[in-house]
Formats: structure tokens, C-alpha cells, sequence
């Protein structure tokens, strides 16, 4: 007992080790910019950098509207196949899956097939059109997360005689759902929200492959060519995701809904 | 014309038929039940009604429309789970609110039926409350009053008590059956419990394999039974294999004592086999009246329930139950007694 104790400490210790250790070393060295002392001018540096505001204005736009976009695609889904078609149901999981597999690269090659300048839909003619293929792009990156952590939400709560109690009172599809259904799966949507804007931010192959200037591609530019600035930004870009990993803890804690009792 | 009418309904679900030609006249303000076992049908009957299930054949009037075809939404008809399903995300009011909030209904008005609902269902201090934060008996009290808010023509209740402790089970649905009287609203409710449908209906229907067995008041239900099943199924019974002796006369022999049926006799000839029921209530043991029919048993079992004694006696290959109210004067029966147990012959049913 007690040595099965010490044993679990070990794995913790050298894991914590695995992921720990090369934060620390990052942010020391991004503490280094100035020679002899710590400072944090490579976050002011980075701060200062009128690319690194407009990339990551353009990135959280992306990312919200991701957000919205695949919570309309996701939600009446999930729903639909969990109250009228079950025998969908492994399908449409399958089909959520496929971002998984199939390469990001893969994806966003395809799309520049069927959506390049030349094509039916030319998306890619415009700025425009090619900011909204990147926002379906990411909608479809996005798809086994907030599929999944819908569904689970839908699970929780009793979809079925919910809807039926609704639609006795004289509610029709969209009342039900926005008015019954989105509000008793709101911490699923939130934390399904949040994963889909730590993926957006950090996304690099689409947006440099359509051209957009995302937040991914000015990291990997700075990358390249500077010292100091990348590691800042890797701490700042950790930071960001925590705190979407922290807000998903608060949101499903923070509204606890009662399963149905039987008292 | 009656005010709820399904005419021939049936239902089926792939190859697999669950509801068999039902009819069913419901007056206004009449409290239907359906009895049965589970898988019987009567929820199906029930969803139908609400909407949630379009029959395979068959229509459904509501006060001479023709609701067969209707969205849930277009039937006003008012429906009462057995899960409760309040909407979580609301309080007690909003809940109760929310089908007149649907029907876009001025906010005054809204208010004052919601006072008036949780008036009704004597919560009048809960308006705030959530529903996780009330108990199960306040829930369905909250779910009866958010389906009747909206002032349905038919309220429809399934199951609704069975999720609740025995005590608040019997107190609500004396309450639910109060609240039914004082609004005259018409009412199908669909039970597994006997006792809940005898004693809260103004009808009962009992249903066996999608099929009505039986439609009648509580009385007709329990004293004349029309099948073995609703026999069976309603209280408990002893049922006897029994010879027609004299069709006419209504004599029929039961493991070789003679016995006479007072109402109706076998539509069969002599020499056939039929079956005769007994309530346990109906029989005696000891001296028999005149004219009583009389059944010489041995005493297997004496169990004693307090106010009521119950005795199982062998007769041949049957086994009887009695019970009998416990008297001070009655002789302690012992195993192994050999006594007489009669009846008045229009206790003996027949069955179909």
C-alpha cells in the first residue's frame, strides 16, 4: 500500500518533470533578452509588434466565429440524430471523426481543389471568401470536440421528455431549442467553445496554406528569424490555453444541473 | 357526442403491432384510466392522444376536431410525465409560465395565472425555487400546474406517481383527483397500479397485448370482471376449473361438489369445462347461510395481517384464498383443519 504510494509519486514527479521542465526553461530564456539581467522586453518587444495585434485580433475573430458557426452546425445535429434518427447516430459519429484522420494538410488541399479561383465556388477569389473557408476550415477541425462535448451534454440531460413537454405547452423546433436545449447543455457548449478557440489560435497549416494572417503563421515567422520573442510567445500562447482549459472547469462546474431524482 | 372519441386506433411499429383496434368514448370532464401491464399498449394509446405517436389507423376527436394528424403543439392537450421533466435551466414559475410565454400571452395575465396555478398546487412560496431544489412530490405538483396553465382541453398524466415514495403517492393523487373535480377537466391517466386507477377514475380500461379487455367504472372493473385477465389483474383471485353440470340451471361442479351461479349462466353446453372466479373478500369459513354455495376444504396456511386473516385451504387440486376480517370470537384455524367455505352463488363469476 504504502510503497504503491511511493511508486505513483515517482511516475507524477517524472511527469510533471516531462511537461514542466521545458515551460520552466522557455520562460527563462525568454526572460533573457536584455544580456546580464531578466527582464520581460521580449514580451514588450512582442507586445509592441503591430503584427502580433493584428495576427492575433484576426486569429480571435477567426476563432469566435468558428465557435458560432459550428455550435448552429453542431447542435440541431446532435439533437436531431439523438431525438428522431438514433440509427444515424454511428455515422455521423464516424463522419465527426474523420479531422482526425485525415491530415489538416490533406483537408486544406482539397479545399483549395474544389474552392480555388477557377472553380464553381471561387471563395479563394476574394479576401473575404478565403477568411470564410478558413473559418469552415476550422469548423471542420473543430468537429470531433464540439460534436462530442455536445452529445455528452445531451446525454445529461433527459432530451426526450424534454422536448415532448415543450411541444405539449405549443413550442415549436427553434423555441425548444434555444429556449430548453441550449440553455440546459450551456457548460458542454462552453467547454466545447473554448477547445475549439485554443485549436483556432494555435492553427498554422490552413492559415498559411490559404494565406490569411493568422496568429500560427506570425509564431512560426518569428520563429524563424528572432531569438527571444518566440519563447515569449510560446509562454503567452500556454497562458491562453489555460485559461480556456480554466474557464471550461469553471463553466462546467459553475452551472451544476440536477440529474433527475426520484424522490 | 362524447368529447374525446378514438375510433379504431391502431398502432404498429415495423412488423410488430402494439396497439390493436382500440375504441374509447370519453365524456367532458370524465377521469379515464388505462390499466395494464407494461408493454399493454396504454402509454402508446396515451402518446397518441398527446400527439407524440401518429396511429398506424384509426382517428382521435377532441370536441368534434379531428386531432389524428395534429402536431403535439396544434392539440392543446396538456401532458404530465413520469420523469416530471421541469425544464432545469427555469424556476417554478418560469416553468409554469412558460406555455403562455410560447403562446405570446400579455405579461399581466401571465403573472396572474402563475399566482393562481401555485395557488392551486398549494406552493404558492416556491415561485423562485429550481426545480433540482424541490422535492419529487413538488415537482410533479409544478409539472401538473405548468400543463394545466395553459388551460388544456384534455390533460393526460403517465405514470405520474410512480417515481414517488408510497406516503406522497397516495396523498397526491387524492390531491391530483381533487384538483380534477374542481377545474371538470377531462382527464386520461395511464397506470400499472390497481389501486391507483380504482380508486382515483370515474372509468377503468383495462388493457392486455394492446387490446381493451375491459371498460367499465371501478365497481363493474373488480365485482364482474369480463376476462380472466381484467379478473386476474384487478385484485387478487381464485379461479376454479369447473364442469357445466346443467347450463340452464346454472349448476357447474367443482372438483366434485355441485355449485350454482346466481348471475348468468355458461353460454355452453353440459359436459363442457369452464373457468369460475372467486374474490378472496366474497368467501367465509364456518356455518353457511341458506342458499349458500358450499366448497369443503383442508386448511393449508393461517396468515394473520392484523385486521385482516388470510387462509389458504386446499380444495382437490385448487388451492383457495379467503380472507376474513379478524374477530374476536372466530376459532384459531390450525393447519391441517378441515372446514367448509361458502358463498353466495352470485359471487361465482364466469369467465370468458
Amino acid at each position: 500500500m504504502r510503497e504503491s504510494r511511493i511508486g505513483a509519486w515517482i511516475a507524477f514527479g517524472i511527469g510533471a518533470l516531462y511537461f514542466i521542465l521545458p515551460l520552466i526553461a522557455t520562460f527563462e530564456f525568454s526572460l533573457r533578452m536584455k544580456r546580464g539581467e531578466y527582464s520581460f522586453e521580449a514580451y514588450r518587444v512582442v507586445f509592441a509588434d503591430p503584427r502580433f495585434q493584428a495576427s492575433f485580433t484576426y486569429s480571435v475573430g477567426q476563432a469566435l466565429a468558428t465557435i458560432f458557426v459550428g455550435i448552429a452546425l453542431v447542435v440541431p445535429t446532435a439533437y436531431w440524430v439523438r431525438l428522431r434518427a438514433p440509427q444515424f447516430r454511428p455515422i455521423v459519429e464516424f463522419i465527426t471523426l474523420l479531422p482526425l484522420v485525415i491530415p489538416a494538410i490533406v483537408i486544406v488541399f482539397g479545399y483549395l481543389r474544389i474552392f480555388n479561383s477557377s472553380s464553381l465556388i471561387p471563395l479563394t477569389d476574394t479576401n473575404l471568401g478565403t477568411d470564410a473557408l478558413l473559418m469552415f476550415g476550422y469548423v471542420t477541425l473543430a468537429l470531433p470536440y464540439l460534436y462530442r462535448a455536445v452529445d455528452t451534454g445531451l446525454q445529461a440531460i433527459d432530451v426526450r421528455t424534454l422536448t415532448e413537454s415543450a411541444e405539449s405547452l405549443g413550442a415549436n423546433a427553434f423555441t425548444i431549442l434555444t429556449r430548453v436545449i441550449l440553455p440546459n447543455i450551456r457548460p458542454a457548449l462552453l467547454s466545447g467553445a473554448f477547445l475549439t478557440f485554443a485549436i483556432v489560435i494555435g492553427e498554422f497549416t490552413f492559415a498559411a496554406l490559404l494565406n490569411r494572417p493568422a496568429f500560427g503563421p506570425y509564431l512560426q515567422l518569428l520563429g524563424a528569424n528572432r531569438a527571444y520573442e518566440p519563447s515569449a510567445l510560446a509562454i503567452m500562447a500556454f497562458l491562453v490555453t489555460w485559461a480556456c482549459m480554466g474557464l471550461m472547469q469553471l463553466a462546467s462546474r459553475g452551472l451544476r444541473l440536477p440529474t433527475t431524482d426520484t424522490r | 357526442m362524447a368529447f374525446l372519441t378514438l375510433t379504431a386506433i391502431a398502432k404498429r411499429f415495423g412488423q410488430n403491432t402494439v396497439v390493436h383496434g382500440f375504441d374509447l368514448a370519453v365524456e367532458r370532464g370524465e377521469f379515464i384510466s388505462l390499466l395494464g401491464p407494461s408493454g399493454c399498449g396504454k402509454t402508446t394509446v396515451l402518446r397518441m392522444i398527446a400527439g407524440f405517436e401518429t396511429p398506424s389507423a384509426g382517428t382521435i376527436m377532441i370536441d368534434g376536431r379531428d386531432v389524428t394528424y395534429k402536431r403535439p403543439a396544434e392539440r392543446n392537450v396538456g401532458m404530465v410525465f413520469q420523469a416530471y421533466a421541469l425544464f432545469p435551466n427555469m424556476n417554478v414559475a418560469d416553468n409554469i409560465a412558460f406555455g403562455m410565454k410560447v403562446a405570446k400571452r400579455p405579461k399581466a395575465e401571465i403573472d396572474a395565472r402563475v399566482t393562481e396555478m401555485l395557488e392551486l398546487i398549494s406552493l404558492p412560496d416556491l415561485a423562485a425555487r429550481y426545480p433540482y431544489q424541490l422535492s419529487g412530490g413538488q415537482q410533479q405538483r409544478v409539472a401538473l400546474a405548468r400543463a394545466l396553465a395553459v388551460k388544456p382541453q384534455v390533460l393526460l398524466l403517465d405514470e405520474p406517481l410512480s417515481a414517488l415514495d408510497a406516503k406522497i403517492r397516495v396523498s397526491l393523487r387524492e390531491e391530483i383527483r381533487a384538483l380534477q373535480r374542481e377545474l371538470g377537466i377531462t382527464t386520461i391517466f395511464v397506470t400499472h397500479d390497481q389501486e391507483e386507477a380504482l380508486s382515483m377514475s370515474d372509468r377503468v380500461v383495462v388493457m392486455h397485448q394492446g387490446r381493451v379487455e375491459q371498460i367499465g367504472t371501478p365497481h363493474a372493473i373488480y365485482n364482474t370482471p369480463k376476462t380472466r385477465f381484467a379478473a386476474s389483474f384487478v385484485g387478487t383471485l381464485n379461479m376454479l376449473d369447473a364442469e357445466i353440470k346443467d347450463a340452464s340451471a346454472g349448476l357447474i361442479i367443482v372438483e366434485g361438489q355441485t355449485l350454482r351461479i346466481a348471475n348468468g349462466t355458461p353460454g355452453a353446453p353440459n359436459g363442457s369445462r369452464c373457468t369460475v372466479a372467486l374474490r378472496p373478500e366474497a368467501l367465509a369459513i364456518g356455518p353457511a347461510r341458506p342458499g349458500d354455495n358450499v366448497l369443503s376444504c383442508t386448511i393449508e396456511d393461517v396468515q394473520f395481517l392484523g385486521a385482516i386473516v388470510r387462509v389458504k385451504a386446499r380444495c382437490g387440486a385448487h388451492i383457495l384464498s379467503v380472507d376474513t376480517f379478524n374477530q374476536a370470537g372466530q376459532p384459531a384455524w390450525a393447519r391441517g383443519d378441515q372446514v367448509e367455505i361458502h358463498f353466495a352463488p352470485e359471487h361465482l363469476v364466469v369467465l370468458d
